[in-house]
Formats: structure tokens, sequence, C-alpha cells
């Protein structure tokens, strides 16, 4: 009888570890999605705040 | 009775950890603060600048694969076509970076294609009026 039940307390066990494992391992698509979003923001520099801060014209220099 | 007492702690422990993973998932944030991502996303904001008229023209156009492609080249001088190609190589050289600097921020360097993949859509996504991106095998102009 004790070594049936830990036989079922391993079987818990590994279940619940392998369930840790495979929610680490799952692409977080949207998070990655906002990440995207992030940087897609600075690189366009579609913000408001991206936008007005460097000057307006279109042709900047190459230094500054 | 020990056995059973340090199984439940570790099983608790896991518990935790399975929370604590959740609750950051559900947070649903992508470690994307390094040093290399911020130099990857300057070099590529600068050089905006230069790509933003090619994409305008049509010249260049956002690919599905998360690459800019020269999708007309007779829209750009012959004087400034070497300057332009120049200018998609050292874009793409930098987004292949970025995608595989933000899989390794986040400790699953497996993730490049995933992040790529996600990225390809949301340039398509965004892309402004006029541009062209690839959609289906097609180049259509948004």
């Amino acid at each position: 009888m004790p070594d049936a039940s830990r036989w079922l307390l391993a079987a818990v066990l590994a279940m619940s570890a392998s369930a840790c494992v495979t929610i680490n391992i799952y692409f977080p698509a949207a998070a990655a999605e906002k990440a995207a979003d992030r940087i897609i923001d600075e690189v366009w520099q579609l913000r408001e705040g991206a936008a007005a801060a460097p000057a307006p014209g279109p042709a900047q220099g190459e230094s500054k | 009775m020990s056995l059973l007492s340090t199984t439940r702690r570790r099983l608790g422990a896991c518990l935790l950890g399975l929370v604590m993973a959740a609750a950051v998932h559900a947070q649903g944030n992508l470690e994307i603060d390094t040093p290399a991502i911020a130099a990857l996303k300057q070099s590529m904001q600068k050089r905006h600048a230069q790509l933003a008229p090619l994409y305008a023209a049509g010249a260049v156009g956002l690919a599905a694969d998360g690459t800019v492609a020269l999708r007309d080249a007779g829209s750009v001088p012959l004087a400034q076509r070497t300057q332009a190609n120049a200018a998609i190589a050292a874009e793409n050289a930098d987004r292949a970076a970025l995608y595989r600097e933000i899989a390794r921020a986040n400790d699953h360097p497996e993730w490049e294609a995933d992040v790529r993949r996600t990225f390809a859509q949301r340039w398509i996504d965004r892309a402004q009026p006029g541009w062209w991106v690839q959609q289906g095998g097609k180049w259509v102009q948004k």
C-alpha cells in the first residue's frame, strides 16, 4: 500500500514537473506581437513622442 | 512521512512556479530591453530615413519573411541603385540579428523563426498606405 501511494506521488510529481516545462517552452505569440509593435513604433517613429522629438524635416544630416 | 512532506513541499514549489509562469504569461512581456536590441533598433531607426522614400516609391517592399526586398529596381534612379541595395542588405542583416537577439534575450534561441514570423506580420499590418507588401506570394499596395 505505501508502495502504491509512493508511485502515485511520483506520477503526480512527474506530471506537474512536465507541465512546468511545457508552459515555458510555448511561444508567447501575444507577447511577441506586443514586443514587435513596440519596436516597430520606435524604428518607424510612429509614436507622437518619437515623432515630436527630432526635426520634422524628411532630409536629415548623417551625424548629429 | 518525511518523504511525503518533502514531496508535498516540492509539489508546492512546482505549483508556485506554475502560477508565477502563468502570471508572467498574463502580463505578457518579452524581454526586449537589452543593449544589443537597443543598438539594432537605433541603427534601423536611422536607416529608416533612407528607406522610407523607397517604400513610398514602391521600389522596396515589405516581404512576407520579415525582410525588405527590392521590388521595382526601375523606380530607383540608376545613380542611387547601389546605395539602395546597400541599405536593403544592411536592413536585412539588422532584422535577422534583431529576431535572433530577441529569441536569445528570452532564453529561447529556438523562438527565432516564431519571432521572425510575428514581426513579418506586424511590419506588413502596420505598413503605411501606398507601401508595397507581400501577401500570399504576391506584391500588393496598401
